[in-house]
C-alpha cells in the first residue's frame, strides 16, 4: 500500500510533458502551428487536403481527439459549420468552446474577400462572413501566425518565449519566400483563368489572376452539363489560358472544360498534404510551379 | 529554380565547400568549372535581385493599399451591431409527402404492446396517412446562453398542435470530458434514438424504434443527462440520465425521485481515412402504471389490458460509413443496424370498460380479471445507404421482429396472444439539389401486421432553411 502511495505520488507530482495540444481543423493551420511551436506542440488535423472541409462528418475520433485538446485552430467564416460545433459541445471540453481562449479562427485575423453584399441560399453555398479559402494566400499566413502565436504564447506561458522567436524564425523566412514567389510568378499577371470552385479567391488576389468563369454554376453546387456548355461558348471571347481545381475536387468537369475549350486542367494542391505539397513551402512552390506550367 | 533551393544554396555556401582532395590537374579543371559555375550564378542571382527590388515596391505600395483597406474593414465590423443580433440561430425543416397504402383501420404491429394505447395503435396519427399529406413541420431555435450555457428548443408542428420535441440547457464549462444537459433531451441510447425524422435516410422509422417508443420513434423525456468523454484517442463515452419517466413504455406516475434510468456507452474510431465507427450498448429501466392497450378476447370480442410493472431494454447499435479518402462528397456508403431485447413483467389486469361481455366480464357486470405478466421480445433492422454522386443516394433496409415469449398468467385463457414474427423491406432512393434540399422515393413491403402483406410507395420531401445545422455522426 505503502509503495503504491509513493508510485501514485510519484506520477501526479511529474512536470507535464509534450506541452500545447492543438486540434486543427484543417492541414495548412495544423502545419503553421508546428512551425511555430514546434516541439513544444502537438497536433493533431481534423481533415486531409483530400478532403473537403465543409463536408466531412462529426466522426467519434474528432470528439475523442477534440476531449483532450488545449487550441482548437479553425478557419471559421462558416467553412466547418457542418461538423465543428458538434465536435466542440460533444467533446466536454471547455477549453476549445466558441468564445474561449482555446478557440482560434484564422479568418478573424486576415482581410476577407467575397463578402456577399446579400445572403441569400438562392446564390449557393454563400458564406455571410466571406470567402473562407485564406489559405490560397502566402500572406496570410503572416496575419494568422503572428495572431496564433500570441494565443498560443497565451495558453503556454512558461513556453511563450519559444512561440514568439518560432514564429519571428517561420515569418522571416516566409517573407523570404514570398518574394521569390512573387517574382516567379509575375508571368502570371492579368492572366485569365477559369475555376472548377470558387475556391481561389485569395491566390488570385496575391498572383493578380483573373477569374473570368467558374464551373459550378453556383458555388457548392455541382457543374451542370448545361452550365459548363455555357462556359465554354464564354470562353471563345474571355479566352482563359487553364481551368483550375483542387485536388481533393472530382476530376470530370475540369477535364471536360480542358478538351472542349483546348487549355491545360491544372490540379493545385490546395492545402498540405496533397501530393507535392508535404509541407508550407512545397504548398506555394507547387502551386507557383503547377500555374506556371500551365502558361 | 525553386525558391526553397534558392535560400538553401545561399545559406549553406555549397559552391565553395568542395574538398581539396582531387589530383592538381583535376582540381585546377574543377575550379576553373566552379569559378564558371560561379560568375553563371552570380550573373542570374544579379538578375533576379533586381527583379526582387522591382517586386519590392510593388509589395510596399500592395502592403499600403491593404492596410488601408484592413482599416476601412475594421471600421464597417465597429459599427454598432442591431438589437437583434443576439436572436438564436432559427432553422425551419419543410416536410411533406405522398403515401399509397392499403387502408388498415388499425395500424398495430402484431404481437406487441401498442405505444399509443387508447386511440387504437396510433390510427389517426400522421404515419396512417394516405394520399397527400403534410408531415409535422420543425422549428429549431438554438444559442449560446452566456459563457457557460447553450440552450435549444425544437418545436414539431402540425395541424391545431405545437409539440416540444426537446427542450434543453447544456453546459460544457465542467470540464474533463464530462458534459450536462437538463430539460427535455432525446435519450442518447441506440443510434437513431438522437436523429430527427428530417435525418432519418427513409421516410420512416424502423420497425424496432416503432414498437419500442411508439409513434415518435424516439425517447425523449424531461430529465437529465450526464455524459463522459474518456481521454483517449479511441471515442469512448459513457452516458446516464434519469427523467420522469413518463414516456413509453413507462407511464406518467407523478411521483417525486427518478421515474427511469438510462445507461449508454457508445465507442468509435478511425480503421483508416476512409472507414470510421461506432458500436454502443444502451440500457432503459423504467416502470408503467395503468398502461392500457386494447386486446382482443378469445372468442373475437374487443377487451381491455392495463399493465403494472417493470420494463427493461437491451439496445445494440453499430454504424460505419466509407467514404473514399474520408470525403463523403462524390460517393461514401453508410451501414448501419440495432438489435433490441425487452424484458416486461408485472401484471395485467384484463377489463370490459365497453360491456360487450368478453371472456373477463361474461356476465355483463364491469368484472375483470387479473394475471401475471411477463414478456421477452426482441427484434432489429439493418440498413445500407449508398451515395453514387453528389446528388443522388440509394438505400435498402430490411426489418425484423420477434413477438417472444409471452406470458399472460390466467388471461392467457381469456385474451388472444398473438405469436408473429413482422418483418419490413425498405428500398429508396432520394435525390439532394444540395445539402439543404432532398426529395425522396421509398417503396417497402410491409408484414408488419400478420395476415396483412401491405406495399407501400412513399414520396417525400425534406427542405431546410435558415441557420446551418450541424449534425451528429
Amino acid at each position: 500500500m505503502k509503495h503504491l502511495m509513493l508510485v501514485l505520488f510519484a506520477i501526479a507530482s511529474m512536470p507535464a510533458v509534450a506541452a500545447l495540444k492543438v486540434f486543427a481543423t484543417v492541414p495548412e493551420w495544423g502545419a503553421l502551428a508546428r512551425e511555430i511551436g514546434g516541439d513544444q506542440v502537438q497536433v493533431f488535423t481534423a481533415t486531409t487536403a483530400l478532403q473537403d472541409a465543409h463536408h466531412v462528418d462529426a466522426r467519434p475520433s474528432l470528439i475523442a481527439r477534440a476531449r483532450s485538446a488545449d487550441l482548437l485552430i479553425a478557419t471559421g467564416a462558416e467553412l466547418e459549420v457542418g461538423w465543428l460545433p458538434v465536435v466542440q459541445r460533444e467533446s466536454g471540453n471547455p477549453r476549445i468552446q466558441s468564445g474561449q481562449a482555446g478557440y482560434f479562427e484564422a479568418a478573424g485575423a486576415v482581410r476577407m474577400l467575397e463578402v456577399p453584399t446579400r445572403l441569400d441560399r438562392a446564390d449557393g453555398d454563400v458564406h455571410a462572413a466571406g470567402n473562407p479559402h485564406i489559405q490560397t494566400d502566402p500572406r496570410n499566413f503572416l496575419a494568422v501566425g503572428e495572431g496564433l502565436a500570441a494565443r498560443m504564447a497565451q495558453l503556454d506561458p512558461a513556453n511563450a518565449s519559444a512561440y514568439r522567436s518560432g514564429y519571428a524564425a517561420f515569418a522571416d523566412r516566409w517573407r523570404a519566400q514570398i518574394k521569390c514567389w512573387e517574382v516567379q510568378a509575375a508571368p502570371l499577371k492579368g492572366v485569365a483563368v477559369v475555376s472548377q470552385h470558387k475556391a481561389w479567391a485569395y491566390l488570385y488576389d496575391w498572383l493578380g489572376l483573373r477569374e473570368v468563369a467558374a464551373l459550378e454554376p453556383k458555388p457548392g453546387v455541382e457543374p451542370s452539363l448545361a452550365h459548363l456548355a455555357l462556359v465554354r461558348d464564354q470562353a471563345a471571347t474571355s479566352r482563359p489560358r487553364m481551368v483550375i481545381r483542387a485536388a481533393y475536387n472530382s476530376a470530370r468537369p475540369s477535364e471536360w472544360f480542358a478538351k472542349e475549350a483546348k487549355v491545360p486542367a491544372v490540379v493545385l494542391p490546395f492545402t498540405v498534404g496533397a501530393p507535392e505539397a508535404a509541407d508550407l513551402t512545397a504548398l506555394f512552390e507547387t502551386t507557383v510551379q503547377r500555374l506556371l506550367k500551365g502558361l | 529554380m525553386r525558391c526553397t533551393s534558392l535560400i538553401v544554396l545561399a545559406a549553406t555556401g555549397v559552391l565553395a565547400s568542395i574538398p581539396a582532395s582531387a589530383a592538381d590537374a583535376d582540381l585546377k579543371a574543377l575550379r576553373e568549372e566552379i569559378a564558371q559555375m560561379k560568375q553563371a550564378y552570380e550573373q542570374r542571382i544579379k538578375a533576379l535581385e533586381s527583379r526582387l527590388e522591382k517586386a519590392e515596391t510593388t509589395v510596399v505600395k500592395a502592403e499600403a493599399s491593404a492596410t488601408e483597406a484592413q482599416a476601412s474593414a475594421r471600421q464597417v465590423a465597429a459599427r454598432p451591431a442591431p438589437a437583434n443580433a443576439f436572436n438564436p440561430e432559427i432553422s425551419l425543416i419543410l416536410q411533406g409527402r405522398y403515401k399509397d397504402m392499403k387502408e388498415v383501420p388499425e395500424r398495430i404491429i402484431t404481437g406487441f404492446w401498442p405505444a399509443a394505447g387508447h386511440d387504437h395503435g396510433g390510427g389517426s396519427g400522421e404515419a396512417n396517412q394516405r394520399g397527400f399529406s403534410l408531415d409535422h413541420s420543425e422549428l429549431v431555435f438554438g444559442a449560446n446562453i452566456d459563457p457557460w450555457w447553450r440552450g435549444q428548443l425544437m418545436l414539431g408542428v402540425r395541424d391545431e398542435e405545437v409539440e416540444v420535441e426537446e427542450a434543453w440547457v447544456q453546459t460544457l464549462a465542467i470540464g474533463h470530458g464530462i458534459g450536462l444537459k437538463g430539460g427535455r433531451v432525446r435519450s442518447g441510447l441506440g443510434y437513431l434514438n438522437e436523429q430527427h425524422p428530417h435525418a432519418w435516410d427513409f421516410s420512416d422509422a424502423p420497425l424496432m424504434y416503432t414498437v419500442m417508443f411508439g409513434e415518435h420513434a424516439s425517447y425523449a423525456q424531461d430529465g437529465l443527462q450526464l455524459k463522459w468523454v474518456a481521454p483517449t484517442e479511441t471515442f469512448i463515452e459513457l452516458g446516464a440520465e434519469i427523467g420522469r419517466g413518463a414516456e413509453f413504455p413507462g407511464t406518467d406516475r407523478n411521483k417525486n425521485g427518478a421515474g427511469n434510468a438510462t445507461l449508454f456507452a457508445h465507442v468509435g474510431g478511425d480503421l483508416d481515412a476512409s472507414n470510421n465507427w461506432r458500436a454502443g450498448v444502451s440500457y432503459l429501466r423504467t416502470r408503467a402504471k395503468d398502461r392500457e392497450a386494447h386486446f382482443e378476447d378469445v372468442g373475437g370480442l374487443e377487451a381491455q389490458g392495463v399493465f403494472d410493472g417493470d420494463s427493461r431494454t437491451w439496445i445494440a447499435d453499430f454504424v460505419w460509413k466509407w467514404a473514399p479518402e474520408g470525403n463523403p462528397k462524390y460517393r461514401n456508403f453508410k451501414l448501419q443496424g440495432e438489435w433490441f431485447q425487452r424484458r416486461e413483467e408485472g401484471t395485467l389486469n384484463c377489463l370490459d370498460e365497453v360491456l360487450v361481455g368478453n371472456a373477463c366480464d361474461p356476465g355483463l357486470v364491469g368484472a375483470s380479471v387479473l394475471s401475471d405478466y411477463k414478456t421477452r421480445q426482441s427484434g432489429w433492422y439493418l440498413q445500407g445507404v449508398y451515395q453514387f454522386t453528389p446528388n443522388l443516394r440509394a438505400g435498402l433496409r430490411y426489418d425484423r421482429l420477434d413477438s417472444g415469449h409471452r406470458d399472460f398468467g390466467i388471461n392467457a385463457a381469456n385474451l388472444v396472444v398473438d405469436n408473429y414474427n413482422p418483418s419490413r423491406s425498405s428500398l429508396m432512393a432520394d435525390y439532394s439539389w444540395s445539402e439543404f434540399a432532398r426529395v425522396r422515393l421509398q417503396f417497402a413491403q410491409d408484414k408488419s401486421m400478420q395476415g396483412v402483406t401491405d406495399n407501400q410507395v412513399t414520396l417525400q420531401y425534406i427542405m431546410s432553411l435558415g441557420a446551418h445545422g450541424a449534425h451528429k455522426f
